[in-house]
């Protein structure tokens, strides 16, 4: 066996050293800081912005918008009492929510209103649209459990930004809906006062007991 | 460039409030003045963390007087709540204009 030869292979070697990344700018960071304590702040807001006795006035309105429209003669009627109760309802949840966030200093705009309205208004955009397809189709019964579920939806998509007892009580609508849909038509109204009456009433005084109002 | 305004900007930084310029108790105290009060849960979902750290956070910003802390029982649960004080508020007050002067300076040139 000869001598081993080492053929160098590479001319040179070098070696790698990882250049060092310019820190950020002192003032980037202050930006930086800034623009966590806003987003935490709005996080925060939105997390405690849902009103607890905004519904649970919510849910006093809504029984009695039951038992009015349980004593009209058509669907019309009925329809219609239950239309001004949206309405109602819009404003009462806009207001106490205006309310709590402005006894914090938080603009109700700048994060919990915006993302409620978000969550919400798809499913109640769509509700709208197939309740006057159902309507035009004579399939009224199917609307209550329409409503229940579709409100249900927006209320667990809009609560997964805040407190835990607001995608339970979505939930709790759905499960209101889905029994709307197979239960007797002339359990439609009880369910109606059942969700938006009783539902809202209960999770409102759980979330008002719990966080601040 | 950048070097001048960071040095221009360091006269500020010395006299940073060190206890809530770490980011987690930063988050605890923007929480909690965005909030009357919020409990150990609520503020564990809010910042996403672990019970450790967070209880270790929230010591710090209680030893300081930043925060103050009630426990009771919801129930048979033990529930504890994290309210900030006048200095806690205080305090992230003097943050937030320490942190616009150092903007406000580097933007001056």
């Amino acid at each position: 066996m000869g001598p081993t030869r080492i053929i160098p292979l590479m001319g040179s070697i070098h070696l790698v050293v990882p250049q060092p990344e310019e820190p950020p700018a002192l003032h980037e960071r202050a930006m930086d800081n800034l623009k966590y304590i806003r987003e935490t702040m709005e996080r925060a807001t939105a997390f405690t912005g849902i009103s607890g006795w905004g519904q649970v006035a919510i849910g006093f309105t809504a029984l009695a918008s039951a038992a009015i429209s349980a004593q009209q003669k058509t669907f019309k009627a009925w329809l219609a009492v239950w239309m001004a109760e949206a309405v109602i309802a819009l404003l009462i949840a806009g207001w106490s929510m205006d309310r709590k966030a402005r006894a914090v200093k938080m603009p109700l705009l700048s994060g919990p209103g915006r993302k409620v309205a978000f969550s919400l208004s798809p499913p109640i955009f769509a509700g709208a649209i197939v309740t006057v397809v159902l309507y035009r189709a004579g399939l009224t019964n199917a609307i209550p459990g329409l409503w229940l579920l579709l409100y249900g939806t927006g209320v667990v998509t809009g609560g997964m930004f805040s407190v835990s007892a607001v995608p339970i009580m979505g939930l709790c609508f759905m499960a209101l809906g889905a029994a709307a849909f197979f239960a007797p038509a002339e359990f439609a109204n009880w369910l109606m006062a059942a969700g938006f009456g009783g539902l809202h009433i209960v999770f409102g005084v759980i979330i008002a007991r719990r966080y601040g109002g | 460039m950048r070097d001048l305004g960071n040095a221009k900007a360091r006269h500020v930084a010395p006299s940073l409030d060190r206890l809530i310029h770490e980011r987690m108790r930063l988050g605890i105290v923007s929480a909690l003045a965005a909030n009357e009060s919020l409990t150990f849960n609520d503020l564990k979902s809010l910042m996403n963390t672990t019970d450790g750290n967070l209880s270790v956070h929230a010591r710090k910003l209680e030893d300081g007087g930043y925060i103050a802390c009630t426990k009771s029982f919801d129930g048979r649960l033990p529930k504890t709540e994290y309210k900030l004080t006048v200095a806690g508020r205080r305090a992230l007050e003097n943050y937030l204009s320490h942190m616009e002067t150092l903007i406000h300076q580097m933007r001056n040139g």
